[in-house]
C-alpha cells in the first residue's frame, strides 16, 4: 500500500545540536505508527516538521506523494506535547470554538462520546486534571475528522489509570481506520498500540518494523536478568553471552534449563534473578546500549 | 468560513475578558472612581494666581501691580482667538494685547471683575474689551482625560500582553495547527478588544455623568468616532509590539515605555498650558493627546467633524502604519 505520509532525508539543527539527522521513513494509510525514543531523541522535532509547524533545514515531507500544501491543516489533527488552552472558557466552548475553524467537523456529540468528555463539558479549561486535559486536547485533534492524527507523547505525566483510559480512546480512533503517528517513550504503550515502530535516538532512526518483527529479529527465547552493582562478581561479567547494563546483567537464551544450570555451576549469586520475554524496552536497551533516559 | 472562524474567536476572547472578574471590574470601576474622586478633590477653587495671556512684546506700559501676582503666558498674535476662547472658559483671567494696547476680561468670572477693579483703580491706559462665558469645571475637563487613559491601558495591555502570553504558553501554536489564518486571528482579537473598550468607556461616561452632569456641547456620534479611531490606533500599536515577543516581562516593559509619555504629556490630568512649546508640539504625535484634544473640543466647545478631522486623520495614518508593521512582523511562534 502507498504511504499516506513520508519523510525524505529530513534534518533539523538547533545551533550545534543535530536534533534530527537525515531521517527517512513512510507511514502507510490506516496504521498506527510509533516513533519511540528517550527524551531528546528528536521525536518532537520530527513530528513537528511533519505537521508543518517546524520548517526543516533539509529534506521534505510528502502527504499522499506531494509536498504538504495549504489545505494540509484541514486534513490533519494535532495534539502537541504541551499546549495551553484559552482561559476562562469551558470544555464545551473550546470544542465549539475549534469546530468553527474547520469546513466539516464532527458533530459535537460525536466528539464528546469519542473522547469521553461527558462529565467535564461545563468545566473551565484551567480546572482540568492531567488526564482530562489530554482527553480535551485529543478531542481538538480528532474533531476535524482528520485523515492523519499526530499525537506527541499524549500520556507523558499521566497516572497509570489515566494512561490506560487514554489508550482506550486511541483504540477507538484506530478502529475508525485513521492513520496515527504516536510518539512516546513508554515502550509498553508502543507495543500495545502500534502496528509499526521506529526507534529513534540522537536524531537518527535505529530500526523500523512491526514490534513483533523487531523482537523476532533481535531476540530468541527468553531473557535472564540479574541485578549488578557495578563492582563485584567479576565471574558474572565473564560469563559467556552476558550483556552489561547500567545496574543489571542480562543473558539471552533459547535453552532456559541449560543456562540456569550453567549459572548455578558457575556459583553465581542468583538473588534477584528474573526471567522474562523480551519486549521493546529490552530491544531499546540492546540497540542504544543503555536504559531509557527518561 | 472566515466569518465563522472570526465570530468564534471574537466570542471566545470576549468571554475570556468578561469572566476574568478582577480585570473586568477593574476596567469598569477604576476610571469611574478616579473621575469622581478627582472631581471631588478639585471641586474647590484652583490656584489663587491670575492667569494672564500676553500678546505681543511686553513693553512695560501695562499696569504693573496686577501682573505681579500673575502667571504670564505668552501667546503669538495668530493665537489671539485661542486665548480669548480660554478667557471665555475661565481658563484665563485676562488677555493683554500690547500691539492693540487693549485688554480683555470675562465679567462672569470672579477673577475678571476683581482684575477690572484693580485696573480701573490703577487708571490703565489700555482699552477694555469684555467677553463672557460660563466656566468649565475641572470635572468637565477631566472626564475625557481619564476615559482616554483607561482606553489606552485597556487597549495596549489587553491586546499586547494577552498575545505575548498566548505565544509563550502555546495557545498560538495550537491555533497555528488549525486552518485559521494569522490575520483572521489577530483581527478577531482586535475587534473583541475594541468592543470591550467602547463598552467600558460608554459605561464610565454615562456612569460618572449621573453624578457630575458634565458639559457636552457637541455630537455623541462624533465623540464615538473619535473614541473608536483612538482605540484602533492604540490596539494597532499593541499588535505591532506583541508581533514577535515571547516574554511577558519584556512586553510589559515596552508597553510601559509607550504609555508613560502619554500619561505625562497628553494632558490626562492637567493642562500642558504654559509648558515649553516644543513639548506640546512633540505631544501632538501621541495618540492619546489627539484623543484628549479632540474629545475636549467636541465636549467643551461643541467642535464639529471638520474641526477634529486633522486629529482623526492623524490617528488613521498612525493606525495604518502600525497595522502594517504588525502584519509584516507577526509570528505565531
Amino acid at each position: 500500500m502507498a504511504d499516506l505520509v513520508s519523510v525524505e532525508r529530513l534534518s533539523k539543527n538547533y545551533g550545534p545540536v543535530k536534533a534530527v539527522d537525515d531521517v527517512s521513513f513512510g507511514i502507510q494509510e490506516g496504521i498506527c505508527f510509533g516513533l519511540l525514543g528517550p527524551n531528546g531523541a528528536g521525536k518532537t522535532t520530527t513530528i513537528e516538521m511533519m505537521e508543518g509547524i517546524v520548517t526543516p533545514d533539509a529534506g521534505r515531507v510528502l502527504f499522499r506523494g506531494t509536498p504538504i500544501g495549504r489545505d494540509f491543516k484541514q486534513k490533519v489533527g494535532i495534539q502537541f506535547q504541551t499546549t495551553a488552552l484559552p482561559e476562562f472558557i469551558t470544555v464545551r466552548e473550546t470544542i465549539e470554538l475549534f469546530s468553527a475553524f474547520y469546513p466539516s467537523p464532527r458533530k459535537f456529540d460525536e466528539v464528546v462520546a469519542l473522547c469521553s468528555l461527558e462529565d467535564i463539558l461545563e468545566r473551565d479549561n484551567r480546572k482540568l486534571s492531567g488526564g482530562q486535559r489530554q482527553r480535551m486536547l485529543l478531542a481538538l485533534a480528532v474533531l476535524p475528522r482528520p485523515e492523519m492524527v499526530f499525537l506527541d507523547e499524549p500520556t507523558t505525566g499521566l497516572d497509570p489509570q489515566a494512561r490506560r483510559n487514554f489508550w482506550d480512546l486511541i483504540g477507538r480512533i484506530k478502529a475508525e481506520r485513521a492513520t496515527i503517528l504516536l510518539t512516546t517513550h513508554y515502550m509498553d504503550e508502543a507495543q500495545l498500540l502500534c502496528d509499526r515502530v521506529a526507534i529513534m535516538d540522537h536524531g537518527k532512526i535505529l530500526e523500523i518494523d512491526s514490534p513483533q518483527a523487531l523482537l523476532a529479529k533481535h531476540f530468541e527465547g527468553a531473557l535472564i536478568r540479574l541485578p549488578y552493582d557495578g563492582c563485584c562478581q567479576d565471574s558474572l561479567k565473564d560469563f559467556k553471552g552476558m550483556l552489561i547494563g547500567d545496574d543489571f546483567l542480562e543473558l539471552q537464551t533459547t535453552g532456559l534449563d541449560a543456562s540456569l544450570r550453567d549459572l548455578i555451576e558457575a556459583k553465581i549469586d542468583l538473588q534477584g534473578l528474573s526471567i522474562h520475554k523480551p519486549d521493546l524496552e529490552d530491544l531499546f536497551i540492546k540497540l542504544t546500549g543503555s536504559s531509557l533516559r527518561t | 468560513m472566515i466569518g465563522r472562524q472570526f465570530a468564534a474567536m471574537f466570542k471566545a476572547r470576549t468571554m475570556e475578558f468578561v469572566r476574568d472578574r478582577g480585570t473586568f471590574l477593574w476596567n469598569l470601576f477604576f476610571p469611574a472612581l478616579l473621575i469622581l474622586g478627582l472631581a471631588f478633590a478639585f471641586s474647590g477653587k484652583g490656584d489663587a494666581l491670575f492667569k494672564i495671556a500676553v500678546i505681543g512684546a511686553d513693553d512695560g506700559s501695562f499696569s504693573a501691580n496686577s501682573l505681579e501676582q500673575a502667571k504670564l503666558i505668552p501667546y503669538a498674535r495668530a493665537d489671539a482667538e485661542v486665548a480669548l476662547e480660554k478667557l471665555r472658559r475661565h481658563q484665563l483671567d485676562l488677555v493683554v494685547d500690547f500691539g492693540e494696547r487693549s485688554y480683555s476680561l470675562n465679567d462672569q468670572s470672579k477673577n475678571g471683575s476683581l482684575l477690572r477693579r484693580l485696573l480701573v483703580a490703577e487708571k490703565s491706559t489700555f482699552t477694555e474689551k469684555a467677553v463672557s462665558g460660563a466656566p468649565i469645571r475641572y470635572a468637565d475637563w477631566l472626564v475625557p482625560g481619564v476615559i482616554g487613559m483607561n482606553m489606552m491601558f485597556s487597549s495596549l495591555f489587553g491586546v499586547g500582553i494577552v498575545i505575548v502570553r498566548y505565544r509563550k504558553n502555546g495557545v498560538l501554536k495550537r491555533f497555528k495547527a488549525t486552518p485559521v489564518h494569522a490575520l483572521n486571528f489577530v483581527t478577531a482579537q482586535a475587534a473583541s478588544r475594541l468592543a470591550i473598550v467602547v463598552a467600558t468607556s460608554v459605561f464610565v461616561y454615562f456612569g460618572t455623568n449621573l453624578f457630575l452632569r458634565f458639559r457636552m456641547e457637541g455630537s455623541y456620534a462624533l465623540l464615538l468616532l473619535v473614541a473608536v479611531m483612538s482605540i484602533l490606533c492604540m490596539i494597532s500599536i499593541a499588535l505591532a509590539l506583541s508581533a514577535r515577543l515571547r516574554s511577558e516581562e519584556l512586553a510589559a516593559g515596552l508597553l510601559n515605555l509607550v504609555t508613560l509619555p502619554m500619561m505625562a504629556f497628553s494632558g490626562v490630568f492637567f493642562s500642558l498650558e504654559g509648558t515649553p512649546p516644543i513639548l506640546s508640539r512633540v505631544a501632538r504625535f501621541l495618540p492619546l493627546t489627539r484623543f484628549t484634544e479632540a474629545t475636549r473640543a467636541v465636549m467643551l466647545e461643541g467642535a464639529g467633524f471638520m474641526a477634529v478631522l486633522p486629529d482623526l486623520a492623524f490617528l488613521a495614518v498612525l493606525t495604518a502604519l502600525f497595522l502594517g508593521l504588525a502584519a509584516a512582523l507577526f509570528k505565531w511562534e
